[in-house]
């Protein structure tokens, strides 16, 4: 089984997550230096000098690009899809295994591409991940806006190609490969969570393929899909006849955008149910719901795009519509919390690191959650959505919520990803250090946000007039909240040392350390059959009926 | 016995659904082929998953592509929903007036010329796939008596790809006649959409055309008569999707401006 293959869906996974390693170090890095320049703004670094206006907003657009597609998207969906999912459904392998490895490999050279826009003359671009027209489609707009800005064109194209196609794998993979008796509702949530998600994929990326070519057109072949007429960029018009809309790439962008934030946060989702189930020892409150909501979340999450444009010119009318569509995606979310919470609601759960994790999850979740409605009102977000709000808002719910996630597959699915458990000391420290530091970097942010503070801005001080008295009273926030970052950042070391001794003692563990329910811990060379709904613990929670035990009254005894 | 198999929607043999006479005493076992197996309760449906024979395989196959499909009609309606935005979108001039820079472009009438050989292209396009399963040639080619399915799938196929290509040549015709009558693709919105969708969609005939030529490599390359089967039943329907696209691309090109 563990054959080192190309095509192994687990040497592809690993591949997935290796890439997305490199990611988060860089996208980490790039952070790291925008908060440094945030709170010390004359501070030179070593090498560069101080950081000019142009690269703090090559930096803020390369750590959204790096961060969201090749650590959001590749590490929850591709990777741990890969690592996981096969076994989970009972399946010995993807349906497409040479595709598979096709899309891993576009993936990285999609990486690659967009990593390269930093050496190109010009450097990365600066126009946000978002690339908002006209100003991404001229290379007038300032550095990084002409080669720099077509690399990343490129590589998110290569990227969309990649998602497509994987998400096709995935798809057919959970449509046809379930094993003997896996029907639809024995599925894991986290199966759930991954069907939809790549659903999501699939559709959502296409859209914006179909964007990146008509913006890449309009860059090189004088068309004027997103360019206004008469179009003025740094004292020049761009001569493009008729009257393109920036606003449609808009409806396109964040067609897409949308749903890609639940691509990155629904298998986070699925896995605190089934994780949060069985530390608690208990069946998932709702089953049934948690499947709808979970696909629910999905659809919905197609059709809210537009309140990512309430100060974007959009119709007033048009911003109600996606307004009441974005609030009622609360419902289903909030279903979501009440089944955790019922789940683990004085259930004497066994805390491992896992659970923590998972329990960190639905606490960052409620915690980024709550601002979701407020930003959903377009009076409201005409205030806060250029301000630091909405950073704390998707930066809790999506970023950590799904970082928190993807801790807790880690701790979860170590022993079957390297065969011996992680320490679960160091792990509690690692837990309890993240969660401090995710709080204390970003819920500051939403104090700095009511207050006016504007997001994209190379520079909070040395402003003239009202807003240096208003900046100037939240710049020791700012201080406090790039010391967090740093710390944030620096406690997950303690994560690397740990991963790095438990490989070194490699701890002797049962086949299945959490006695879980699940298919992925079925015991070697049992057949691979479902016989159970997951999740079945005995009422004093001391014995339990895996997916894999064909009869009631066996129940192995709890480890 | 052989694992032939024929997907339900085509006919297996020429003298399917008369059948007079065989009331499963005479000329054949009253076996049902569509299950597959050898006979004696062998059934593909009681073997474990992965193992049930051609159906399993040809249904993996199809239902990527369905998915993949679906994803690529998401592409389209991208664009068309673009289209339908632009053709409504105006600006305000220097005298405040409002402009709608819209102008139809009037197609070249070759479109339905090549709309027609697409069509055709479509129709040889399932003969070959059709003539894939029937029973009588996929035994004798399973059994290695000679190669009568990948000969005329073989013959069919070449004549896709001739009107799969003479299409590709008279949209480059229409592209050069449009340019002839200055109607470039950085001209009008119009013409730029005219352009963005001819192109992609010409785009993705190229990888139809990719897929199609593959698909008779493997007429000549694929191991097993399922493996060739498969093939010529996946990229056929890619190419029929291929046309429907076109078809409703152009019936918005022709009437929708």
């Amino acid at each position: 089984m563990r054959a080192l293959r190309l095509t192994h869906h687990r040497t592809v996974g690993f591949a997935y997550l290796g890439i997305s390693l490199a990611a988060v170090a860089i996208g980490s890095f790039l952070s790291l230096i925008m908060r440094i320049h945030l709170a010390w703004p004359d501070r030179i670094f070593p090498g560069h000098g101080v950081l000019k206006p142009e690269e703090y907003l090559a930096l803020v657009t390369m750590h959204g690009t790096i961060m969201l597609f090749f650590v959001m998207t590749v590490a929850p969906l591709s990777g741990f899809s890969n690592l996981i999912l096969p076994a989970q459904i009972g399946a010995t392998r993807m349906s497409y295994p040479r595709l598979n490895l096709f899309s891993c490999v576009l993936t990285a050279v999609a990486f690659l591409v967009a990593c390269a826009a930093f050496f190109v003359p010009g450097g990365a671009p600066i126009g946000g991940w978002a690339a908002y027209p006209p100003l991404s489609a001229s290379a007038l707009a300032g550095p990084g806006q002409g080669l720099g800005m077509d690399l990343w064109l490129g590589s998110v194209a290569l990227f969309s190609i990649a998602s497509i196609l994987s998400g096709v794998n995935t798809l057919t993979t959970i449509t046809l490969r379930r094993c003997e008796g896996m029907s639809w509702n024995r599925l894991p949530l986290t199966v759930w969570a991954w069907l939809t998600a790549s659903l999501l994929a699939a559709l959502a990326f296409s859209v914006l393929l179909a964007a990146l070519l008509m913006l890449l057109s309009d860059r090189h072949l004088g068309t004027a899909f997103f360019v206004p007429a008469g179009d003025l960029i740094n004292g020049v018009i761009v001569s493009h006849k008729g009257s393109g809309s920036p606003l449609l790439w808009l409806h396109l962008f964040w067609f897409f955008g949308h749903p890609e934030v639940y691509i990155a946060i629904l298998p986070g989702m699925g896995l605190t149910s089934m994780v949060l189930a069985n530390f608690a020892r208990r069946q998932i409150y709702g089953y049934r719901i948690m499947i709808a909501t979970t696909l629910l979340i999905g659809l919905l999450g197609l059709t809210v795009w537009g309140h990512h444009m309430f100060v974007a010119g959009l119709n007033p009318f048009a911003g109600t519509v996606f307004s009441a569509a974005s609030l009622a995606i609360a419902l289903p979310s909030t279903a979501k919390v009440l089944s955790w919470i019922a789940t683990s609601w004085r259930s004497r759960m066994q805390l491992t690191t896992a659970a923590l994790f998972a329990l960190g999850f639905v606490s960052l979740f409620i915690a980024g959650g709550l601002s979701g409605p407020i930003l959903a009102q377009p009076i409201l977000d005409e205030y806060l959505h250029n301000t630091f709000f909405v950073i704390a808002h998707f930066h809790m719910v999506m970023a950590m919520a799904a970082t928190f996630g993807l801790f807790c597959a880690i701790y979860y699915w170590f022993p079957i990803l390297f065969g011996t458990v992680l320490g679960e000391g160091l792990g509690k420290l690692h837990f309890w250090l993240t969660l401090l530091f995710s709080y204390s970097t970003f819920l500051p942010m939403h104090l700095t946000g009511i207050a006016g503070e504007p997001r994209h801005y190379a520079q909070l001080n040395g402003m003239p007039g009202p807003a240096a008295h208003l900046l100037a009273t939240t710049m020791p926030l700012q201080r406090h909240i790039s010391a967090s970052a740093i710390g944030l950042a620096a406690v997950q070391l303690v994560f690397f040392v740990n991963v790095g001794l438990s490989l070194w003692r490699r701890r002797a563990i049962s086949q299945n350390p959490w006695s879980a329910t699940t298919l992925e811990w079925i015991p070697a060379g049992q057949a691979l059959q479902c016989h159970q709904a997951p999740c079945q613990y005995s009422p004093d929670s001391t014995s339990f009926i895996p997916q894999w035990s064909t009869a009631s009254e066996n129940c192995p005894e709890r480890e | 016995m052989p694992s032939t198999f024929a997907p339900p929607e085509i006919r297996r043999r020429p003298d399917d659904g008369v059948r007079e006479g065989d009331h499963g005493n005479g000329r054949r076992p009253p076996t049902d082929k569509r299950t597959g197996g050898n006979g004696d309760g062998d059934n593909w449906d009681a073997r474990p998953k992965g193992r049930r024979g051609p159906r399993e395989r040809l249904i993996s196959a199809r239902i990527g592509l369905f998915f993949a499909l679906a994803a690529d009609l998401l592409f389209f309606i991208a664009i068309v929903s673009a289209f339908f935005v632009s053709r409504a979108t105006g600006h305000f001039d220097a005298y405040n007036r409002y402009v709608n820079d819209w102008l139809p472009i009037s197609l070249p009438s070759i479109l339905w010329l090549n709309t027609a050989a697409l069509v055709l292209s479509s129709v040889t396009a399932e003969i070959a796939r059709q003539g894939m399963f029937r029973e009588h040639d996929a035994l004798e080619e399973w059994i290695g008596l000679g190669r009568p399915l990948s000969k005329r799938a073989g013959v069919w196929l070449s004549l896709t790809l001739l009107f799969g290509l003479l299409f590709l040549a008279g949209q480059v015709a229409a592209w050069k006649q449009l340019a002839a009558e200055r109607a470039h693709l950085a001209g009008n919105p119009s013409s730029n959409y005219f352009y963005l969708i001819t192109i992609t969609h010409a785009l993705h005939l190229v990888v139809g055309l990719g897929a199609l030529a593959l698909a008779m490599l493997m007429l000549r390359k694929g191991r097993s008569v399922i493996t060739r089967q498969v093939w010529i039943d996946c990229s056929v329907w890619c190419w029929h999707a291929m046309g429907v696209f076109w078809i409703l691309l152009f019936a918005l090109l022709e009437f929708g401006q």
